[in-house]
């Protein structure tokens, strides 16, 4: 398994590495997440492994029968000081979706992400200066991620 | 480039905001024809009420193509909303609306 993810990835690095290096195409077009974004993404995921059960509403389909769309709702609203509040895809390339700083608004996000496959999805708010997590199955039957 | 719906509503001292941004958001890891589709997808996007930036985004590929969103903020009817994202390409695009 190892060496068939080196295979891949090496196979992959090259070919990037010719379309840059032949001038068609800058580095940060080709990657997907920006480096900050990345950092970012590591950063929140062990946040959410240590992050306390969380007392507002994530709400997501048990299956989504399409992955390239799965609606995704976080309903802190009932909470105060929400400062803010990411969503994460555990089995996603870069696990963060998206990262929502609200200043004044309700903590309420609503959007839709992709998922390459089935994975748990998290939701994170922070509120008064403290985190919490909400994880929730979504069964994914199609891929949205390329695949 | 892109087309972007707003749409405020206030309900009882709230507003919600829908917005539906008209977007590729390529991850950079789909293939078309054996040749990878470069990436193209939202990297920011702001929202503001009456001028105060109420919400500050960081949106990576893997939100879903033509992105909506949905926020919530306390405000009444008439107040502006506006919003603004950038995509990874350096363009940006905005659009403003009156709350109903």
């Amino acid at each position: 398994m190892k060496r068939r993810l080196f295979l891949k990835s090496a196979i992959a690095g090259s070919a990037v590495a010719t379309v840059v290096g032949a001038g068609l195409l800058t580095p940060s077009m080709v990657f997907a997440n920006t480096a900050s974004f990345k950092s970012k993404s590591a950063k929140l995921s062990n946040t959410a492994a240590g992050a306390g059960a969380g007392s507002f509403k994530l709400k997501v389909p048990k299956i989504a029968e399409n992955g390239a769309v799965v609606p995704i709702t976080v309903d802190a609203s009932k909470m105060s000081d929400v400062s803010s509040i990411s969503v994460l895809v555990k089995n996603n390339d870069t696990q963060l979706a998206a990262s929502f700083n609200l200043e004044g608004a309700q903590g309420f996000v609503s959007t839709r992400v992709k998922m390459s496959k089935t994975s748990p999805v998290t939701a994170l708010v922070t509120a008064a200066g403290a985190t919490t997590a909400v994880s929730k199955d979504v069964k994914v039957t199609i891929g949205g991620c390329g695949g | 480039m892109g087309k972007i719906k707003l749409k405020p509503k206030a309900i009882k001292g709230v507003i919600s905001i829908k917005a539906l941004v008209k977007h590729p958001m390529e991850t950079g890891l789909r293939k078309k024809k054996g040749k990878l589709v470069p990436a193209n997808h939202i990297v920011h996007m702001t929202v503001s009420h009456n001028g105060n930036k109420i919400v500050d985004a960081d949106i990576g590929s893997a939100v879903s193509k033509n992105p909506y969103f949905k926020f919530k903020v306390p405000g009444a009817k008439g107040d502006t909303i506006a919003l603004k994202y950038e995509d990874n390409n350096g363009k940006t695009g905005s659009a403003n609306a009156e709350s109903k």
